[in-house]
């Protein structure tokens, strides 16, 4: 099998065990956890990230921030198949005394910080590269933000200072899925143009067209975060939220929105059988 | 005789131990002092100063932290406790009960120590807030000796710390520090009464305690003292009046000896909840909120009368 078909196989893998995971713990943000499917899978699957299962916090690790915590529920699975922890802990989630709540904490093996907060991975991310940099360590800082997210002034705060250190080892992926918890972001706060916004904030910029696409999600990434050009990184990646639950891809209330336990298992074979 | 700010025997201190140990960062949101100078010129690439920007202030000293750095946090004692108090929770408090850090907010105005800025730069608040978060350790000294001693501490305990130094400059009151990890002081004995006050209010009290038959207890550990050994200062000790320098009945001092000494008749000084905009000198704003040195004479000879 090649690079990219491993890739498309592990992305339809851990789409279809969010959706069980969402099955056991409605609670779960289902919408928001589908939307960085491709996202997760290009850096773990596809290596992009230095990690070391058997020792979550190895001082040799890339340091990932998943400051939009609460949609990273696609996490679990993954974390589970690489070794992180046992694969039969995924029928836990949510229930009394599990690690596995509905909002990643890093108590779990695989997560950095505490996240059920936004606006929070930014600038901690920032802090951890300047470090790095700091000791002449070659690891990098990967950081995901929801589009949503960005109406954090913290962000921009830590936006603002990445730039002026230069913190080339640190790269910001926004999932672009434009829509927030009450409604569609562009009639919330509309961040267009992202893109420009950060080009004169003095970070390099990259952009996925589409999100769902693997192959493009995994080239764009490897580049990015391997490039060191003085200047912080951003990958615009547009993705749909609830991507393969079709009701929650076209939803402003997407994110509030569970999937109904009985439709899970018919959803499941479609993307099976999707291409 | 001599007077001397709280921050700056503490950074003096600070700036000598930077020399060895390497792992020593020292972050500001553009805030300054002398001393500062110095550390900014001899240790420039462990300087940072992030702006006027006090919530990346506490999440990139949390990174630096998470990297194995002892980190010093630095700021107006409002600004970097009630702007970024979120940050604080979730990035510090929160993050600290799962991984180690080693991270110390410096906030620099203690209650009303920049009396003439008015309500924004007054600090009635930070003592209740601090104090309510579970990993947080709250230093609130009374003089420069105690400031200056705590260094050896920060660096030798992984935790996070809030210090909540006076703005102005100010007298020893004490000619050693013995039992420092007591976390407070019996500045003056006495049978009946004691005060048990805090910070800059120390200050205050001892100018004219030894006119009185009373104890004054200093608590600097506000929520890290001994409290078996305090409880055994107390033993000869009916009544107890609190002083502080923050809001009172919010949490504060008053609140951790409410808690603890029940047996004990306790009388709560502090400032009054509501904010003054009437300029005027450190006296005049305590005063104003019934904490003038008349007042708290008052509340002492009540009590003697008794």
């Amino acid at each position: 099998m090649s690079n990219i078909n491993f890739l498309k196989e592990k992305s339809k893998f851990v789409r279809i065990e969010t959706l069980k995971i969402h099955k056991l713990a409605p609670e779960t943000r289902v919408a928001s956890s589908l939307s960085p499917v491709e996202i997760f899978v290009a850096l773990y699957y596809g290596k992009i990230l230095n990690f070391n299962p058997n020792n979550p916090r190895d001082d040799n690790r890339d340091r990932f921030i998943i400051s939009k915590g609460h949609g990273s529920i696609s996490m679990y699975p993954l974390l589970a198949d690489l070794g992180f922890f046992d694969t039969n802990e995924l029928q836990n989630v949510c229930k009394d005394g599990t690690f596995l709540g509905g909002i990643p904490d890093p108590i779990i093996p695989g997560y950095e910080t505490v996240n059920g907060s936004l606006g929070h991975g930014l600038g901690v991310g920032s802090g951890i590269a300047l470090a790095l940099k700091s000791k002449d360590k070659k690891e990098n800082v990967v950081v995901l933000t929801g589009d949503g997210e960005l109406n954090e002034g913290s962000n921009w705060e830590a936006i603002m200072f990445a730039a002026q250190h230069q913190l080339d080892n640190m790269t910001l992926i926004v999932d672009y899925n434009k829509v927030s918890m009450l409604d569609f972001s562009r009639n919330i706060i509309n961040l267009n143009s992202l893109n420009e916004k950060f080009k004169a904030f003095n970070w390099k910029v990259f952009e996925v067209i589409d999100g769902h696409n693997v192959k493009d999600v995994y080239l764009t990434l490897k580049e990015a975060v391997n490039s060191r050009e003085n200047k912080p990184k951003i990958i615009i990646v547009n993705t749909i939220k609830g991507k393969g639950v079709p009701f929650l891809e076209t939803h402003a209330l997407s994110h509030i929105l569970s999937v109904k336990p009985d439709d899970i298992d018919t959803l499941i074979e479609e993307i099976k059988n999707a291409d | 005789m001599q007077i001397k700010a709280m921050r700056d025997t503490f950074l003096i201190s600070l700036h000598s131990k930077m020399k060895d140990d390497k792992n020593i960062y020292f972050v500001t949101a553009d805030f300054g002092a002398p001393i500062l100078d110095k550390i900014r010129e001899d240790y420039p690439t462990r300087f940072i100063n992030v702006g006027i920007a006090e919530q990346n202030l506490i999440n990139v000293s949390t990174g630096l932290a998470l990297e194995g750095f002892k980190v010093y946090v630095y700021a107006i004692a409002p600004f970097i406790t009630m702007r970024c108090y979120e940050q604080i929770r979730v990035n510090i408090s929160v993050l600290s009960h799962v991984r180690e850090m080693n991270i110390n907010l410096i906030g620099v105005g203690a209650g009303v120590s920049y009396a003439m800025s008015g309500p924004t730069h007054h600090c009635l608040e930070d003592l209740t807030i601090m104090k309510t978060l579970p990993n947080m350790e709250v230093f609130s000294p009374s003089d420069y000796k105690l400031a200056e001693a705590y260094v050896e501490r920060t660096l030798e305990v992984n935790k996070p710390k809030y210090i909540r130094f006076d703005a102005k400059p100010m007298h020893a009151l004490r000619k050693e520090i013995s039992s420092f990890n007591d976390g407070f002081t019996v500045l003056q004995e006495g049978k009946g009464l004691a005060i048990i006050s805090t910070g800059y209010m120390t200050q205050k009290v001892m100018d004219f305690a030894k006119d009185f038959n009373l104890a004054v207890i200093d608590l600097y550990f506000l929520n890290r003292y001994d409290m078996s050994k305090l409880r055994e200062t107390l033993n000869n000790i009916t009544t107890i009046i609190t002083i502080e320098e923050g809001f009172k009945n919010s949490g504060g001092l008053d609140a951790e000896i409410n808690f603890n000494f029940k047996n004990k008749k306790i009388i709560n000084l502090g400032f009054e909840k509501k904010y003054t905009f009437e300029i005027g000198s450190r006296e005049f704003v305590h005063a104003e909120n019934s904490l003038g040195k008349q007042h708290i004479i008052d509340e002492i000879e009540k009590v003697i009368k008794c």
